[in-house]
C-alpha cells in the first residue's frame, strides 16, 4: 500500500482532486450548482499547469457531453461533471454515449429536478437515467467520490465493459460539506489507471482498434436499422453483465493500493437483521447511525446501502436480503404514476419468483433535500417493525418526512 | 496558401468518399463532400450531422466513407469536432496517445441547414467562439430533408415546404432566409467562404484555404436538392450555377485581419460585379424549380417575384459594399 495524504476536500473538491491526479485529455463541463466546485478547482489546475488537459469551457451541457464523445471516439480520456438539469440537457447523448461505448467519467452532483426549480438534493436526476445504458456508482462520503473518481476509468474502460460511467454524488450534503480524504500519490493513481485500452474491431482496412484512427478508418455511429441494432443492444446488456464481475476486480486491485474495501453493496448489521434499510447515497450514514441506536435498544435492525445501481446486482442482494423479515427501501426519486420509486420497483422484481421473500415497503423521502435527520430515519424503522408484527404490509408506498 | 488545384490533380487524389451510397440520383451533397475532402492535406477524421448524408452513406454495416468517421446526433456536429479537436490537441501536448504523431489533422464535420441555422446553431456558436481548429461545412438544401421536406430557418422566402405549403391564403415561406454567414462572420471566424458545386476548383481550392486555417473555418455550400426544390435529377449543376449567376448565392470568401472582416469575391461572382449586365433576373432560378412553381401558376405573382429580386439586389449590393467594389 502506497503513502497517503490527508486533505480536507468537500466532495466536488474530491472528485476535482481526483480528476487532476488522472490527468484525462479532455474536459469539457459547464457550470450548474451543486457541481460548479468541480470545475472551478479543475480550471485553476489547467490555469496552473498542473495537468495536460483540455479543458473546454463549453456553452452547454449538451455540447459538453457532444465533446466528451468526440474525444473519447478519438481515444482520449474525457470527463465532465454536471447536476440535475444540467443532465436531463445533455438526456440525448447519454443514450449516445454508451451505445457507441465510450468509457467517458462523468460526476453527478444529484440534484432535484426542476420545477419548481431547487437546487438542493434528491436523486430524481440520475434515477432518470438508469435506463440510459452507463453505469453508476452512489457515493456516501467524500472518501468514495475521490476513490470512484479514480476506479470509474478501470471499470469503463475494462476490455469486456467499454461504458460510461456515472459517479453520482449528492449536492451540498456531500459536495459542500468539507470531509477528511485520504488521498493516493499522483503515481500510484497513475499506475492504477494505465493507459486506456481499446477495443480491436473488424474494420474495411481489417483489424482495427476502436477509435477514430486515420491509418485504419472506422465508421462510428452509422444508421443501423431493424436488421442490426437489436444485436448491438444485446452487446450493451452483456456489457452490464461483465461489469457486474468487473467492479468486484477492480474494487480488489483497488483495496491493495489504497486499503479502502468497496463492494456493490455494503451491509451493515445484516447477519440477525429481521427489518432492514436500503438505499444509496450519503443518507446512509445517518442510517448507519440510527441502526446504531436501535441496536442498542435491542432491535435487530439492519441496513444495506447500494454502491453500484447499475448494472444492478440482482443477486448479490437476493443472498443478503433473503432472511430478513421486512425491507424498507429508500427512494430519494419519484416516479410518479408508478406503484413506487426506481429503487423499490427493482428490488420488488427480483424477489417476485423467489421462495423466501420479504415484505418490501418503499419510503419516497429527501425530495428537493428535505432534511432527513435520525428521528424520521428511526420513524421508518419503526415502520418495519411494525409490518413485521402484523406480517403484512397495507400501505407498500410511504412517504418520509412529508407534510401530508 | 496553397497553390490553386487543377482538375488534373483533382482527379488523381482518391474518393474518400466511395460511389454506392444511397444518396438520391441528382444530389449535390456527395459532390460536395467529395470535393471537400479531395482539397484534405492527409490525415483527417469526419463528423456529420444526422441528415441525408448521413444515413444514405452508412446504413449498416455499410459505409461509403474511407475515413474515420462519426456521426452522434443532429444538433451538435460542432460539439462532437470540438471533442476531436480537443483530444489531438492533448495528445500532442502530451506527445502520448494515439493521435499524438499527426503534425496536422483535418477535423471536417458535415451538417445539413437544419442542424447548423436551426437546432445546431448554439453548438456552431460555441464552438467558433472557442476557436477550436477544424472546418466546417454546410450543406444548405433550404430544408428538413432527411424528414421530408419540412422548412428551417435557411429556407428561402416563398419556398414551397411541406410545412410551408404554398396555399390559397399563404405563398409558401413567409420569412426570409437567415443570414448564417453573417452570424459566422460576427464570431470572428478566421475563415468563411461560400462554395457551389457548379465551380469544383473554386471549391476545392476554398476547402483547402479552410482546412490550412488555424481556427475554425466555415465553408458555407449550396446544396441543390431535386427531390425538395423540384427540379428534375439532370440539373442539380445547372441550378447550382443559377443560384450563382442571379446573386442568390454569391461566392466569395472572408477572412479576419487584424479584427476585421476582408470579403473577396470569388472569380464567378466577380466577373458579375465588373460586368453588372451578367447579373441574371432571379427569375431565371425561381422558375425552374417547382417549390416557387406557384410565383408563375396558376398566374404570375408579380408582387412576390419583385420582392425576392429586391432581396437579391439589396444584399448583393451590400456585399460588394463590404468587398469595396
Amino acid at each position: 500500500m502506497s503513502r497517503q495524504r490527508l486533505l480536507g476536500l468537500n466532495g466536488d473538491e474530491a472528485a476535482a482532486y481526483a480528476i487532476k491526479q488522472v490527468n484525462p485529455d479532455v474536459v469539457a463541463a459547464y457550470p450548474i450548482t451543486p457541481q460548479t466546485i468541480i470545475v472551478e478547482r479543475f480550471s485553476e489546475y489547467v490555469a496552473d499547469g498542473l495537468v495536460d488537459t483540455e479543458f473546454i469551457a463549453v456553452e452547454s451541457e449538451h455540447s459538453a457531453m457532444s465533446c466528451c464523445i468526440g474525444a473519447a471516439a478519438a481515444g482520449a480520456r474525457a470527463f465532465t461533471a454536471t447536476a440535475a438539469n444540467g443532465l436531463a440537457l445533455m438526456w440525448e447523448m447519454l443514450y449516445i454515449a454508451a451505445s457507441l461505448r465510450l468509457p467517458i467519467v462523468m460526476a453527478v452532483v444529484n440534484r432535484a429536478m426542476s420545477a419548481p426549480i431547487n437546487i438542493h438534493n434528491d436523486h430524481s436526476d440520475s434515477m432518470g437515467a438508469r435506463d440510459s445504458g452507463w453505469i453508476q456508482i452512489y457515493c456516501e462520503n467524500s472518501q468514495e467520490v475521490y476513490d470512484a473518481c479514480i476506479e470509474a476509468w478501470r471499470i469503463g474502460e475494462h476490455l469486456d465493459v467499454q461504458l460510461p460511467v456515472m459517479v453520482c454524488l449528492d449536492g451540498f450534503t456531500l459536495s459542500h460539506t468539507m470531509e477528511n480524504v485520504l488521498t493516493l500519490s499522483d503515481e500510484a493513481v497513475r499506475d492504477f489507471i494505465g493507459e486506456r485500452p481499446y477495443i480491436k474491431v473488424e474494420g474495411h482496412l481489417g483489424e482495427a482498434e476502436f477509435r477514430l484512427d486515420p491509418e485504419k478508418p472506422l465508421t462510428m455511429g452509422p444508421l443501423d436499422l431493424y436488421d442490426f441494432y437489436f444485436e448491438h443492444k444485446m452487446h450493451q446488456v452483456e456489457a452490464m453483465k461483465e461489469a457486474l464481475k468487473a467492479v468486484p476486480e477492480i474494487d480488489e486491485e483497488y483495496a491493495e493500493i489504497s486499503g479502502r474495501e468497496y463492494r456493490l453493496l455494503h451491509p451493515y448489521m445484516m447477519e440477525d437483521a429481521e427489518v432492514a434499510l436500503i438505499g444509496l447515497g450519503s443518507t446512509m450514514g445517518t442510517v448507519r447511525y440510527v441502526v446504531d441506536r436501535m441496536r442498542k435498544r435491542g432491535l435487530k435492525v439492519g441496513m444495506v446501502r447500494m454502491r453500484v445501481f447499475r448494472p444492478f446486482p440482482t443477486e448479490e442482494l437476493q443472498k443478503l436480503l433473503k432472511d430478513v423479515e421486512v425491507v424498507g427501501v429508500l427512494d430519494k426519486a419519484m416516479s410518479f404514476g408508478a406503484p413506487g420509486g426506481p429503487l423499490y420497483e427493482e428490488l420488488r422484481t427480483i424477489f417476485y419468483d423467489v421462495d423466501e421473500n420479504p415484505l418490501i415497503v418503499d419510503y419516497i423521502y429527501g425530495l428537493g433535500g428535505r432534511d432527513t435527520p435520525p428521528h424520521l430515519i428511526e420513524e421508518a424503522y419503526e415502520g418495519l417493525l411494525e409490518v413485521k408484527r402484523r406480517g403484512e404490509a397495507v400501505e407498500k408506498l410511504r412517504f418520509l418526512g412529508v407534510r401530508m | 496558401m496553397s497553390k490553386a488545384i487543377t482538375l488534373k490533380e483533382a482527379v488523381k487524389k482518391p474518393d474518400l468518399l466511395a460511389s454506392g451510397h444511397r444518396l438520391c440520383a441528382g444530389c449535390a451533397e456527395p459532390i460536395i463532400a467529395r470535393l471537400v475532402l479531395k482539397a484534405s492535406r492527409g490525415a483527417i477524421i469526419a463528423t456529420t450531422a444526422t441528415g441525408c448524408l448521413e444515413v444514405a452513406t452508412t446504413i449498416f454495416p455499410y459505409s461509403a466513407w474511407r475515413i474515420p468517421w462519426i456521426h452522434t446526433a443532429f444538433e451538435n456536429a460542432a460539439a462532437t469536432a470540438s471533442g476531436i479537436e480537443a483530444a489531438w490537441r492533448a495528445m500532442r501536448r502530451k506527445g502520448r496517445g494515439p493521435l499524438a504523431r499527426y503534425e496536422t489533422l483535418d477535423i471536417v464535420a458535415f451538417a445539413g441547414d437544419g442542424g447548423t441555422y436551426d437546432i445546431g446553431l448554439q453548438a456552431l456558436s460555441g464552438a467558433l467562439e472557442r476557436g477550436h481548429d477544424f472546418t466546417y461545412v454546410l450543406l444548405d438544401n433550404e430544408a428538413y430533408m432527411n424528414t421530408g421536406i419540412q422548412r428551417s430557418g435557411g429556407t428561402p422566402y416563398c419556398a414551397w415546404t411541406t410545412t410551408s405549403p404554398a396555399g390559397t391564403v399563404i405563398p409558401g415561406k413567409r420569412e426570409w432566409k437567415k443570414p448564417i454567414d453573417e452570424i459566422v462572420i460576427a464570431h470572428e471566424t478566421p475563415y468563411v467562404a461560400t462554395v457551389s458545386p457548379a465551380y469544383p476548383l473554386d471549391l476545392m481550392q476554398k476547402a483547402a484555404r479552410a482546412f490550412e486555417t488555424e481556427g475554425p473555418a466555415f465553408i458555407h455550400a449550396i446544396s441543390p436538392c431535386c427531390r425538395g426544390w423540384r427540379f428534375p435529377s439532370n440539373k442539380t449543376i445547372e441550378v447550382a450555377r443559377l443560384a450563382v449567376e442571379t446573386c442568390f448565392f454569391p461566392l466569395y470568401e472572408c477572412r479576419v485581419e487584424d479584427g476585421r472582416p476582408i470579403y473577396k469575391l470569388s472569380p464567378p461572382s466577380l466577373a458579375i460585379a465588373k460586368r453588372p449586365e451578367r447579373k441574371k433576373p432571379v427569375e431565371e432560378y425561381l422558375r425552374i424549380q417547382g417549390r416557387f412553381r406557384h410565383l408563375f401558376r396558376p398566374e404570375r405573382r408579380e408582387g412576390l417575384i419583385e420582392r425576392i429580386q429586391r432581396w437579391v439586389d439589396r444584399r448583393w449590393e451590400m456585399l460588394l459594399e463590404k468587398a469595396d467594389l
